[in-house]
């Protein structure tokens, strides 16, 4: 016992030292590869949404090639094993610009992960371009980040918004209990307060539960017009989407209002008859119709294979590609910082969600946002949107 | 009042599932003294055998026994060819191999199907909503407190009333005179072990409706399921019995009543009964 102790001892002590011997000088590449180090989660319980991102990934560069402005891209990637793996987003973070010399970092699929990595960018002077992480703070943290995906007040506000305008009075909001959740929760109520409604009862949830009957009781009986929900995806989310079927939203006469990523069209045939409609808020649906969403799902298909349908992940890490392209396009083929940085502020890209502009002032996306209504179509369970939502910036950051 | 009632229901059908689950551990943690925590892994080796055989279109009724029989079977062959070295070794050694055998188990899993969500199709007359005593209650809920009620009353007489039930107290008791007196103690825990990740494998096949199902799965309700046992004693039926059922229902009265604390109750319960009682509600003090 006491031998693994202190071997553990020392792993531990030999892994601060290396954290301390960070030298913010390492140099990129210079040998005309361009290196993108990619983290994602890609074991564990989010393994599914790593595979997502990559698969995005392979799908833009089937479509694009490996070279750029001259320089081979070469993609080297690390597993991040998702939120609570502690410290590892930084450690890997650091290992690909130290060991790898990866010119920029593509990745960080949640918010605490891009949180930990923010201040190691400004010391390596490296930027990211965050695939996903959707709390509206975290590219104030770093001068170095650069949001390609969505933000949750993006979603949640224009839910919000919506919900006051189309005869909703009363909301009962219900999110799980970490840092997106009160984004979504906090952004939704302003908007729908501001635009007359009111809300008449909240709760904030574990993250991890997968009962959520006696909630859904307490909401029916509050008899409120619509349940505002978000929850973090994945098994979670259908769990939640089934309980509010079995105890029959809709029969108590409430409408449920989600973000979109609590029916993303990976969980669509799984939530069944439970997203009948349902009206959602997001950036990106499979039945977009559009030359670019067309060649995007070819192409994925070619990558994932023919039964796979890409979620609005896979277009955000096809998307993060695109803008780094775009920019080295842009720079000429030169990788510096403060270069590829100014190149991507204000880009804007025709994506498979529609057009999208990274706001030169917050680094930020813009973009269209969708409201749609789940309903069957061709014997498949869908999200169609009824409403867009043109060019909506990140509430979060016009507030102050 | 009558919906204070549709919370309880709800409660009672997920402790249920939770005794379902968890079950089949407490007879190896107690009767066998085996710590296995590849319980999850073995519940999640029937999740995905249901799911395959009913997307085959084998009726869901039928996937039940044929997912206990299998998963028993392969409960047995993993302890005859590993887990009997380990009866005599240390619990660390024990807790090493197991969490070590549900890793694999996992990876595998995700090698066969990939880490995406899977689910299983429930046949119409579990999807619908039954009127009961007023209420309205989920038929696959009813389902679920049916099939929990019916497996404790089996377990409960297959220990108690038996023969086998008796050889393998007595086994456990005093190993040495059971032999003594002609019981085949290896092949006793054999059927013992496989028996308890039968039941699992039955757990975890019924889980998939409510919990879904990815290769994360056999270590993600370990925890669910070792409270069941801590709290209920390890080796007691009724105490995994009254040990989910009351995890389930409290889980949902305190969600009910309380719902911005109600979801990290249960845990507080742990607690309190293990300060009270180390050995669990029923457990037996050795």
């Amino acid at each position: 016992m006491n031998g693994d102790f202190g071997w553990a001892l020392r792993a531990a002590t030999f892994g601060l030292a290396l954290a301390a011997g960070f030298s913010p000088a390492a140099a990129p590449a210079a040998d005309g590869k361009l290196v993108v180090g990619v983290i994602l989660p890609l074991s564990g319980t989010f393994a599914n949404e790593g595979r997502q991102y990559e698969q995005g990934i392979a799908a833009y560069q089937k479509l694009n090639g490996k070279t750029v402005a001259g320089r081979s891209v070469e993609i080297v990637t690390r597993d991040d094993q998702g939120p609570g793996s502690g410290d590892l987003a930084r450690r890997l973070t650091q290992e690909l610009i130290l060991r790898e010399k990866a010119d920029v970092i593509i990745g960080y699929s949640f918010t605490p992960n891009a949180m930990s990595a923010a201040s190691l960018l400004g010391e390596a002077k490296r930027p990211a371009i965050i695939v996903n992480a959707a709390t509206s703070i975290i590219t104030e943290r770093s001068p170095y980040f650069v949001r390609v995906s969505w933000t949750l007040p993006q979603s949640a506000a224009t839910l919000g918004d919506w919900a006051a305008k189309n005869g909703i009075k009363t909301v009962y909001t219900m999110v799980s209990d970490f840092a997106p959740g009160i984004d979504a929760e906090t952004w939704f109520k302003k908007a729908f307060i501001a635009g007359g409604g009111q809300v008449v009862g909240e709760v904030r949830t574990p993250v991890t539960s997968m009962e959520y009957a006696p909630y859904l009781q307490r909401v029916i009986e509050a008899k409120p017009d619509a349940l505002f929900a978000f929850n973090p995806g994945g098994d979670v989310s259908v769990a939640f989407m089934k309980a509010a079927r079995e105890r029959n939203l809709a029969g108590a006469g409430i409408k449920l209002l989600v973000t979109g990523d609590v029916v993303e069209d990976n969980s669509l045939s799984l939530i069944g008859e439970g997203l009948e409609g349902v009206i959602s808020a997001h950036h990106y649906q499979s039945g977009i119709a559009s030359a670019e969403n067309e060649r995007f799902i070819k192409a994925y298909k070619e990558v994932a294979g023919a039964e796979a349908i890409p979620n609005f992940r896979a277009v955000q890490a096809y998307d993060a590609m695109d803008l780094l392209y775009k920019a080295v396009a842009k720079t000429g083929g030169k990788t510096d910082a403060t270069g590829l940085l100014e190149a991507m502020k204000g880009l804007t890209l025709t994506s498979p969600r529609g057009t999208i502009t990274i706001d030169p002032q917050t680094r930020d996306v813009v973009q269209d946002v969708y409201i749609r209504r789940g309903e069957k179509l061709d014997g498949r369970w869908q999200n169609r949107a009824f409403e867009t939502y043109k060019a909506v910036v990140d509430p979060g950051k016009t507030a102050r | 009042m009558s919906s204070l009632v549709a919370v309880l229901v709800d409660g009672v059908a997920y402790g249920m599932l939770l005794f379902l689950s968890a079950v089949g551990l407490s007879v190896t943690l107690g009767l066998m003294r085996f710590i296995n925590l590849a319980h999850g892994a073995f519940a999640m080796v029937g999740a995905y055998l249901a799911v395959v055989v009913v997307g085959a279109g084998l009726p869901f009724l039928l996937a039940l026994p044929l997912v206990f029989v299998v998963v028993g079977i392969f409960g047995i062959a993993i302890e005859r060819t590993a887990i009997r070295y380990l009866y005599r070794r240390s619990a660390l050694e024990q807790v090493l191999f197991s969490i070590g055998l549900a890793f694999a188990l996992g990876a595998l899993a995700n090698l066969i199907f990939g880490p995406q969500q899977q689910g299983i199709l429930t046949p119409a007359w579990l999807t619908g909503r039954v009127a009961l005593l007023g209420l309205e209650i989920t038929s696959y809920r009813l389902f679920l407190i049916a099939m929990g009620a019916a497996t404790a009353i089996a377990l409960i007489y297959l220990f108690e009333h038996t023969l086998f039930g008796a050889r393998i107290r007595a086994a456990v008791d005093n190993r040495r005179a059971a032999e003594g007196i002609g019981i085949q103690v290896e092949r006793l825990f054999a059927l013992t072990f496989g028996l308890g990740a039968a039941l699992a494998g039955l757990g975890g096949a019924l889980s998939v409706e409510m919990l879904g199902l990815d290769p994360a799965f056999a270590l993600k309700y370990l925890t669910m399921l070792l409270m069941v046992v801590a709290i209920g004693g390890a080796g007691s039926i009724e105490g995994s019995l009254l040990a989910a059922l009351g995890l389930g229902t409290v889980d949902a009265l305190f969600k009910y009543l309380l719902p911005e604390a109600g979801g990290f109750v249960i845990f507080g319960l742990l607690v309190a009964v293990l300060l009270v009682k180390p050995a669990g509600l029923k457990g037996r003090v050795a």
